[in-house]
């Protein structure tokens, strides 16, 4: 009850200035900022079945947020706007829950692994330098190849050729290896380990780089897995649901690095958008929003990398020591 | 003679005066709550020197500093290597105060001399402790000077020259705007009078910087039951996520 009223009285002060002050970030934030850019990612959440973290962490960095503090607060928003994009996609019955189950495991123990480096890198002073060439590697090859591979999807629909011998493609590898799982909502019947091992990769990447990874999840579910369009949007938001649950955790628990606050303002657009994303994304067709998302992907790719590659007008930084 | 037995005398009297110089200070605050929607915070420092006798000769000079809690950090340069902007060579500088802010009555080279500017570490250039960078790098001076220039872009370190009012040589006030950023902690304030840039009368106190209400509780909770926290946080996105996608559905469905 009484905190209730403290809530109450701030909300009622928040309404006067909108400069709220996060208590872990120890920064002062404008809070219809923060409710913006929760929205505007949401948004995309919905439209792409990505977390959106790829976007979401470089621009909290932008605004001020401490690097670990955005990255751990980043993962909590997430699991609210999956959570809400998930539940659409549930009721709609496009969510292949067997083939989530076997992704997220894989998942699970890929967050801790990812962890485990993530911090070991803090600790030799070098991890956001990895951090970014991890983004500009991954966003690139992720982004290119979409963008050819949709953009060729779009020339076949308008020239009427059908092609429909997309699944013989990857035989090779998921139909040879051991462990032969039936997917029914997917309609496959493939080897486990793909699956287990692309949940296990998407989870180290995600704890490293402060997203869900739905970004690489959705690309590797269409090409390597040879999901149908459908669900894998539903089946990706599904999985990073608990992934970046479990990666909350361990970084509240190891670095105390999760700003409630922060992730209650991100959260509060993030879900609102990711509906209203969700909404929009039924609209539209497939290979439109694969293209759209690949051009997204290249964006945020190519303004990192030129902060590689052109000098920063500030040479030094500020960073501290152990604990 | 009669001009040295005078000069002699003038010297002992004004001694004697010097030491008779006390500042009193009055805080506007001596404590800065940080709540939810804090935004920074002014702080207003008012005082008066009191005297037993007339004042002395001498050039008067009045400064404040503020120094928030000192921490070592870490300052790395960037080089390029293999095409790419990369943080290359680290200085680990042992004690930096995470604000300082220091407000003069008139420029700080006329009022405090270099000698007691290096004992009293007044200014910001010698509140910073750096006991030396390893040998294999160059300019360590430059190191320390980024700390300075970056904090000060951040507000975070101040110098405010002439921005301490004298009135009638007793009175003085001043004001110190504090950013939003700050860290908690006992903000370690200091008072000098200085004559002909020695410092007469020194005076002390301290600025309490804490959170406080919701603030304090999150911070506390995140430290002392961290998993409860985390759980708390998920909880707090389960729900919010499940009160949207219902929301949402309810209002297609009327």
């Amino acid at each position: 009850m009484a905190a209730l009223a403290i809530d109450l009285c701030t909300i009622i002060k928040l309404s006067g200035t909108m400069q709220i002050y996060l208590p872990i970030a120890e920064v002062s934030v404008n809070a219809f900022l923060l409710l913006g850019l929760g929205g505007f990612v949401g948004i995309l959440s919905g439209m792409f079945g990505v977390g959106g973290g790829f976007l979401m962490t470089p621009l909290l960095f932008f605004i001020g947020i401490p690097p670990a503090v955005a990255v751990a607060t980043e993962a909590n928003q997430i699991v609210a706007s999956s959570f809400s994009g998930a539940l659409a996609h549930l009721r709609r019955r496009t969510v292949d829950l067997k083939m989530g189950t076997v992704l997220l495991s894989g998942g699970l123990i890929g967050a801790a692994i990812g962890l485990y480096i993530f911090n070991y890198l803090k600790s030799v002073g070098q991890v956001d330098l990895l951090v970014k060439l991890c983004y500009v590697i991954f966003l690139g090859i992720i982004g290119s190849l979409m963008f050819i591979e949709s953009l060729n999807a779009i020339r076949r629909a308008k020239s009427n050729e059908n092609v429909i011998n997309r699944t013989n493609r990857h035989k090779g590898l998921v139909h040879t290896l051991p462990l032969k799982m039936r997917f029914k909502t997917s309609g496959l019947y493939i080897s486990a380990i793909p699956p287990f091992a692309v949940g296990i990769f998407v989870g180290i990447l995600s704890a490293i780089m402060g997203v869900g990874g739905g970004f690489i999840m959705v690309p590797a579910m269409i090409y390597i897995l040879g999901m149908p369009t459908k669900v894998v949007v539903g089946t990706s938001l599904f999985q990073i649901i608990f992934v970046t649950g479990f990666a909350t955790l361990l970084h509240a628990t190891t670095n105390y690095t999760v700003d409630i606050a922060l992730a209650v303002l991100l959260l509060i657009g993030g879900v609102i958008g990711a509906q209203i994303g969700t909404q929009i994304g039924s609209k539209m067709r497939a290979e439109q929003l694969r293209i759209l998302l690949s051009v997204l992907v290249l964006l945020v790719c190519l303004k990192l990398a030129t902060d590689l590659l052109i000098q920063p007008s500030e040479l030094f930084s500020l960073g501290t020591i152990g604990n | 003679m009669r001009i040295l037995a005078f000069i002699v005398m003038l010297l002992m009297f004004s001694k004697n005066l010097v030491a008779n110089e006390q500042i009193v200070l009055g805080l506007s605050q001596d404590e800065v709550a940080i709540t939810a929607n804090f935004d920074g915070s002014k702080i207003l420092l008012f005082g008066a020197i009191q005297r037993d006798a007339p004042q002395p000769d001498g050039k008067m000079g009045v400064i404040i500093t503020i120094a928030g809690p000192s921490k070592p950090i870490a300052v790395r340069k960037k080089e390029k290597r293999f095409g790419i902007w990369v943080n290359n060579q680290t200085v680990e500088v042992d004690a930096a105060p995470s604000f300082y802010a220091v407000a003069t009555s008139a420029p700080f080279t006329e009022i405090v001399s270099d000698v007691e500017d290096l004992r009293n570490k007044i200014s910001v250039e010698r509140a910073i402790r750096s006991v030396g960078a390893p040998m294999h790098i160059q300019d360590s001076q430059s190191f320390t000077e980024a700390v300075i220039r970056i904090r000060k872009d951040q507000k975070l370190y101040q110098l405010l020259e002439n921005e301490i009012v004298v009135d009638q040589s007793t009175l003085f006030r001043t004001s110190v705007d504090m950013p939003a950023n700050l860290t908690e902690g006992d903000y370690f304030t200091r008072i000098f009078l200085t004559r002909d840039g020695k410092i007469v009368s020194q005076f002390d106190t301290i600025i309490d910087v804490k959170k406080v209400g919701l603030e304090r509780f999150l911070f506390n909770l995140s430290r002392e039951n961290p998993l409860i926290y985390g759980l708390l946080s998920l909880a707090i996105a389960i729900i919010a996520g499940w009160v949207a996608s219902s929301f949402f559905r309810y209002i297609r469905h009327t």
